[in-house]
């Protein structure tokens, strides 16, 4: 009997570690448990303390329920049981039991918390502005970190590795959640508020986040990617963001002009045949638009056929977005031709 | 009040026509017009059963479209308002409800009374909870039903595409409904016990009902600031949420959730006493520590109003208040882990026998454990950065509120059902269905700790594949359709019962409280005199008494010096005796007279869905409902509550 509670025992926190280890697969892209950069790990270093804690009182506490029951189940000639109405020895007992093991929690969890409010120094600074449902990022300039002019992107922030990026949230709209798991946890974008968050990545790659406050019907349509670069990468894309947009031939300005596209965006450098530049503020800068890899809040990888199929019915793709090249400018399928949606997605194309 | 009369009989109130007092004691207007503490607890009972079973489709298709990637079952327009109004159902139409069911129906006869200090006022809680909950879904065809969530964050809220106009006035009228069914039971625990029942010996159903009550009293008045404010804005233009005039917010979820923390408490502590009862019938022992699980459910009571921001860690409200909500939610996790000890230890030593509420008992501890462990991860302020707002807390809350509150009600369904029915429910059929649910339960609820530790957020109409979620998503899936064939099982067992149920008898379980000292179903006046209490668990000192060794023996019939009488002893070998009284089974001849039907609960509490429909779309309308109003409190203060 010892014996095999003993192993019934090994089995249980084996079957633990090996979730955890298996859920903590670095292949999936917006994984907790596989965390980058010291924000992220210390929050998993408190959870794995935290969670290790918990499997022992559920193991303690599903095991005594499992044990009496089998131990005290009804047999027939037993009688009735003693009537036993407590023991204050015991009662005392588990209630300090738990406030002991919460205090050892508490410790490290309040520490951690100032531990990551701490404004880091030295840092890039960069402000995101939650939309429905699309993020802006600006980059002011700050020479010493190789961002010379102000750029303007969207959805995908560019980040140099190995620097802590202190991000200034802030919302247009309703309230959003700026959340990239494998580097931070989550901080919510409050209208008429601001906020602040820490992330650092220590190697270059793609870190996948999205939208985590419920912020209306395309809140599932509201992901970003952060991607990390060696510092001089970094530099270069800055300075490449800091040039002038691609011009557009005539024909599809007057494309462009015919539904309004300087209404919401900014194509930097770029004037209406009126005259009237390209500077709208209500959609995301397109200036550099080929430099990304996804658009429409980062759900669409930035092909032709996508590009094709988000400007002949946008809200198809995207419900409730504020693209309004339908009938008399409103929302709906768009008034272009296959011509002219080719036309358009060639310029995209060309827009590096 | 429920009380014997004190007019001598024939003396007339007697009134004409429309005004004629109705008398009808079988058919509909029975049911309309009662005021009878358990036909209003029926009503309860099946209503939200009903939107349980409605609550529940919207669950399935909520599982359907998130079954695989990029899910087509339906709109992101529409899955949005299926999980605002999932969650709405489930707690205001549901959860709460059926503990008002038993509320109704158990609370006077667990402490000796012959019904609830206010009568009519409990039928006007019923009809204002059932036209509550048809008004908010009469959304769905009146412009779209509420897509913000159940939390209803301002300033999304007051976008036109979030609907919340049904939301607010709603949920105004549930809490009127819940805020007087809560008057009323706070004032029928105070003053409605039987002689000898001091507080100390309720039992803890009771007991948790009270602290319930208050709970009701204080947090939905701020609920009712927050949604006057959403509706002013919504319908009058005023500014409390715009930020663009200076608004703030944060305003709204603090409002939210100073309500929405006790709510949580609102929805479990009624399972918890359930449990309570449940554990010690069926382990033949008295609950371990009577005053520690009472005195732990009223520091639960007082601690749920310090720990609500605990919902907004990831809101910016700094370090400071991050950690002073973190310590005060792990330090209420001790009482409840108190309560689980205690419950484990009423279960020790005892003579367990495993008949089906038991089974759900049992379901309720082990599943509301996990619950509870996985909300002390997020009182770890930085760990619940990451899981806020993902499929991780989806999980925790049904670890607790259907793991918890669900069992817990179930196990209450299949305990009480015997004395609200006088039949039982088919033992064989209850085990297939608590298996199936618990089993559906797990693989619909345990994979979503995974998910939302692997970074799905909540409340997302679609995901695309290559986040490693599809698997999970299926097997939740999975389970949520063996969670409804459960349900269909319980159904099954409901119908079956009804045609060929075998008889109960007064007290099946060999049971310990007041309410199984009568018959099943209890008369109209429930006891034919009051009993008079000497212990806590009267009924089972009535049966029981100490031998010469300490031991328990069986009291001989007509033996008993004890606090328990009836006319249902004649039912169970075990019950006590006829301490006094003669007991004639139908309390006439003993002077008793019961508070009389009445419409005007009824007229009163219609006029409130007609108010709200006039303020979303005519005046007319809004002159209606207050007439309609008036016309049914005037006409209820002016009727004297009990005719001859």
């Amino acid at each position: 009997m010892r014996v095999r509670a003993k192993t019934r025992w090994c089995a249980v926190l084996a079957a633990a570690a090996f979730a955890l280890s298996a859920c903590a697969r670095a292949n999936l892209p917006q994984n907790t448990l596989a965390p980058q950069g010291p924000e992220a790990q210390k929050i998993d270093v408190l959870f794995q303390w935290v969670f290790w804690i918990a499997v022992g009182v559920f193991v303690l506490v599903e095991g005594a329920l499992v044990y009496f029951l089998v131990r005290f189940r009804h047999r027939p000639g037993r009688g009735i049981p003693a009537q036993v109405h407590g023991n204050k020895r015991l009662e005392v007992t588990w209630t300090v039991i738990p406030a002991v093991l919460l205090a050892a929690i508490a410790v490290p969890t309040i520490g951690t918390i100032f531990d990551l409010a701490r404004v880091p120094r030295n840092a890039l600074q960069i402000t995101v502005t939650g939309h429905q449902w699309w993020w802006e990022a600006q980059y002011p300039p700050q020479g010493g970190k190789g961002v010379q002019e102000q750029v303007v992107t969207a959805n995908e922030i560019h980040i140099p590795t190995g620097t802590p990026v202190y991000i200034t949230l802030e919302s247009k709209d309703v309230i959003h959640s700026f959340w990239v798991p494998r580097l931070a946890g989550k901080q919510d974008l409050e209208p008429g508020r601001v906020t602040h968050l820490t992330i650092e990545a220590p190697n270059p790659g793609v870190y996948f986040g999205q939208c985590a406050e419920f912020c209306g019907i395309s809140h599932a349509n509201m992901r970003l990617r952060v991607i990390a670069q060696s510092p001089a990468d970094f530099q270069a894309w800055a300075q490449q963001q800091a040039q002038p947009a691609v011009q557009p031939p005539p024909d599809v300005l007057a494309i462009m002009d015919r539904v309004g596209c300087a209404g919401c965006h900014t194509i930097g450098g770029v004037k209406g045949a009126n005259g009237i530049p390209y500077l709208g503020i209500v959609g995301p800068n397109l200036s550099h638009f080929a430099d990304r890899t996804t658009f429409a809040g980062a759900i669409l990888d930035r092909t032709d056929e996508n590009l094709a199929a988000w400007l002949r019915d946008p809200q198809h793709v995207k419900p409730g977005n504020d693209m309004n090249i339908g009938p008399n400018g409103q929302p709906g399928r768009s008034v272009l031709t296959e011509d002219e949606i080719n036309a358009l997605v060639q310029y995209l194309d060309n827009l590096k | 009040m429920a009380t014997v009369a004190s007019e001598p009989e024939g003396v007339a109130y007697r009134r004409r026509g429309v005004f004629a007092r109705p008398k009808a004691t079988t058919g509909v207007w029975s049911w309309i017009t009662t005021v009878d503490h358990k036909r209003i607890g029926k009503l309860y009972g099946v209503t939200a059963f009903m939107f349980f079973l409605v609550g529940g489709l919207e669950a399935l298709l909520i599982r359907s479209q998130l079954a695989r990637p990029n899910g087509h079952v339906v709109t992101a327009e529409a899955y949005n308002e299926l999980f605002t109004m999932h969650g709405l159902t489930m707690i205001f139409l549901v959860v709460m409800p059926l503990s008002a069911a038993f509320f109704n129906y158990m609370i006077p006869l667990m402490i000796g009374a012959r019904d609830v200090a206010f009568p009519r006022l409990n039928a006007f809680s019923y009809w204002a909870f059932l036209f509550g909950g048809l008004f908010l879904y009469s959304s769905f065809v009146l412009g779209g039903a509420p897509a913000g969530g159940w939390f209803g964050y301002a300033p999304l809220s007051e976008q036109p595409a979030s609907h919340m106009h049904f939301y607010a006035l709603g949920l105004l009228i549930l809490g009127i409904s819940s805020t007087v069914a809560a008057i009323n039971f706070a004032v029928t625990i105070i003053n409605m016990r039987a002689p000898g029942m001091s507080l100390m010996r309720m039992p803890v159903f009771v007991w948790m009902t009270f602290v319930v009550s208050f709970l009701l009293i204080f947090a939905l008045p701020v609920l009712t600031v927050g949604l006057f404010e959403l509706f002013f804005d919504l319908r009058f233009g005023t500014n409390f949420f715009v930020v663009a005039k200076g608004a703030d917010p944060v305003l709204w979820e603090h409002l939210f959730w100073l309500f929405g923390h006790p709510e949580v408490y609102i929805l479990i502590l009624p399972a918890m006493g359930i449990v309570s009862e449940v554990l010690p019938v069926f382990s033949r022992k008295p609950l371990f520590g009577y005053p520690v699980v009472v005195f732990s459910g009223i520091a639960i009571g007082f601690m749920g109003w310090g720990v609500w921001a605990h919902h907004m860690f990831a809101v910016g409200l700094g370090p400071v208040a991050n950690s002073a909500f973190a310590l005060s939610t792990m330090f209420i996790a001790v009482p409840t882990g108190v309560k689980i000890f205690n419950w484990l230890a009423t279960l020790h030593g005892g003579d367990i026998r495993f008949r089906t509420p038991l089974l759900f008992a049992l379901g309720f501890i082990a599943m509301f454990t996990i619950g509870g462990l996985s909300g002390v991860t997020h009182a770890v302020v930085p760990a619940d950065y990451q899981q806020t707002d993902t499929y991780y807390i989806v999980a925790h809350f049904h670890y607790v509120l259907f793991g918890g509150s669900i069992f817990g009600l179930f196990s209450g369904i299949y305990y009480w059902w015997p004395k609200m029915t006088g039949k039982l429910l088919s033992e064989a059929v209850g085990k297939v269905h608590f298996w199936l649910m618990l089993i559906g339960f797990n693989l619909t609820f345990g994979p979503m700790h995974i998910l939302g530790l692997q970074g799905m957020p909540r409340r997302i109409y679609t995901y695309p594949s290559g986040r490693g979620w599809n698997f999970w998503n299926g097997v939740s899936t999975i389970g949520s359709f063996l969670i409804a064939t459960s349900i269909l099982v319980f159904l099954g067992n409901v119908v079956w019962t009804i045609r060929r149920g075998k008889a109960a008898g007064a007290d099946p379980w060999d049971a310990r409280t007041l309410e199984w000292s009568i018959p099943s179903p209890p008369p109209p006046h429930n006891f034919d005199e009051i009993p008079v209490v000497a212990s806590i668990d009267p009924h089972w000192h009535a049966k029981y008494a100490e031998g010469p060794e300490g031991e328990l023996v069986p009291v001989v019939a007509g033996g008993s010096n004890g606090p328990d009488q009836g006319p249902g002893a004649e039912h169970h070998p075990g019950t006590g005796t006829q301490a006094h009284g003669e007991g004639d089974g139908d309390g006439h001849g003993h002077g008793i007279h019961m508070p009389s039907p009445s419409y005007f609960p009824l007229i009163a509490a219609l006029g409130l869905p007609i108010l709200a429909y006039g303020l979303l779309f005519s005046t007319v309308f809004i002159v209606d409902g207050v007439i309609t109003i008036l016309v049914g409190l005037y006409g209820w203060a002016l009727e004297p509550s009990a005719e001859p």
